[in-house]
């Protein structure tokens, strides 16, 4: 599909909801530059005191791993539960451990 | 090993387990398309649903009022932005969208497509309007594409002011003075049966709702919602001393649901064929919007362009 030159480029939103929190995505829209971004971003996503601070990148920017690559990325933490602290049986009365 | 799982089998494995599906998993051509064309009239829905109550913001009764309903339509604004977003993940630019809306080859909800007469019109759209759309949209926040259904959430959250500011209209109409309560009933009566078309046609002839609840796009069937919607709302006309213009509405102990009268899906096919009573100018104005505008999009692109000319120059001056 082919991406007409009127469009202006699209930029992922991330929110920090209060202060103490990570930023987290909450959805994408399409500004000129920056500062239109974040101002848009204001409008859009935090009409009810959403957040305390905005993130905005160029979609474009982002580089993403791809779901074919989901079971090489992850699947080998799977045979690894001695990484939980629950693998490890001690005795009762072991206290605060 | 699962690598070679086919994709179609893991497609179907995620959905049959309730996991949802996000943008970059393979997918069914059919589900993307399905989800396409569901997220952009949707989202055209909210904007053209601006058009009907932007219509009373300059006569809202008083201020307060035109605060809320000016805080309500830019609500609709950010619901259609959410959703044009959801519906770019699956691969369709938004000119692409907008320009499918304003040729006329997209449709939207047919509500909109009637006129605002009255102030009580905008009690009547967000306690029966709103409050159908709420019945349609809470399911979808379940809905398995990720991207919809997190959209869908925050429009549901929001949703709910709008019914209730509706409903207030409605109860202060109603609790005025006989023109005022007769004003309030005027708009029940032309707004009821549209509201009740609002959940699409009869389940026997719905061509896009069984692939779409197998899909779990969809989660109950038009007619349940519709019921649900009647039974709900039935009892709040009564609580406003207002009358549901059907004379065969009536409680069947039996069922435990209200029994209504037949949709007359003639009227659905005219609007939904582009004769309403409003169509034509619902769609001129949303280009005339659009058209008066490229100016502003055009020099927007042409600062940003230019500012990063000048940032990069001054870079490499450095």
């Amino acid at each position: 599909m082919s991406a007409p030159k009127t469009e202006w480029p699209l930029w992922e939103v991330f929110v920090r909801s209060r202060q103490g929190l990570s930023h987290k995505h909450v959805g994408s829209l399409h500004a000129a530059d920056a500062t239109m971004a974040i101002s848009n971003a204001r409008d859009v996503y935090t009409r009810r005191q959403e957040g305390t601070s905005i993130w905005v990148v160029k979609a474009e920017d982002i580089t993403a791993s791809t779901p074919s690559d989901k079971d090489v990325l992850f699947d080998p933490a799977n045979d690894k539960v001695y990484r939980h602290p629950t693998f490890y049986d001690l005795p009762d009365e072991v206290k605060n451990m | 090993m699962t690598q070679e799982m086919d994709l179609n089998q893991r497609f179907e494995a995620y959905i049959a387990s309730d996991q949802k599906i996000e943008a970059k998993d393979w997918m069914p051509d059919a589900y993307r398309k399905t989800l396409i064309r569901q997220i952009s009239q949707h989202a055209h829905s909210e904007i053209i649903g601006m058009q009907p109550e932007g219509n009373w913001i300059t006569r809202a009764p008083s201020l307060k009022r035109k605060s809320i309903l000016l805080a309500k339509v830019q609500d609709e604004a950010g619901h259609g932005l959410y959703l044009y977003s959801a519906a770019e993940t699956l691969g369709i630019t938004r000119d692409e969208m907008l320009d499918a809306l304003h040729t006329g080859k997209a449709k939207y909800s047919s509500i909109f497509n009637y006129p605002t007469l009255t102030w009580a019109d905008m009690g009547a759209i967000g306690w029966l309007v709103d409050g159908a759309a709420i019945m349609n949209q809470v399911p979808l926040c379940k809905c398995s594409y990720g991207p919809y259904a997190r959209a869908m959430v925050r429009v549901c959250k929001e949703e709910s002011f709008h019914q209730r500011q509706g409903f207030q209209i409605m109860l202060n109409l109603s609790n005025g003075t006989p023109e005022q309560k007769e004003m309030a009933q005027d708009a029940l009566n032309r707004w009821w049966w549209p509201s009740l078309m609002m959940f699409g046609p009869n389940d026997a002839s719905s061509k896009h709702s069984e692939q779409s609840m197998r899909w779990k796009i969809k989660r109950f069937s038009n007619d349940e919602l519709r019921q649900r919607f009647v039974d709900m709302t039935v009892p709040q006309a009564e609580l406003l001393g207002l009358t549901v213009p059907d004379p065969d509405l009536k409680w069947n102990e039996a069922t435990g649901h209200y029994d209504f009268g037949p949709i007359d899906w003639s009227e659905f096919e005219q609007v939904v064929a582009g004769n309403g009573p409003c169509n034509r100018e619902r769609i001129e104005t949303r280009v005339a919007a659009h058209e008066n505008g490229v100016w502003v999009r055009d020099a927007a692109a042409a600062y940003a362009e230019k500012s990063a000319e000048r940032a990069s120059s001054q870079t490499s001056a450095a």
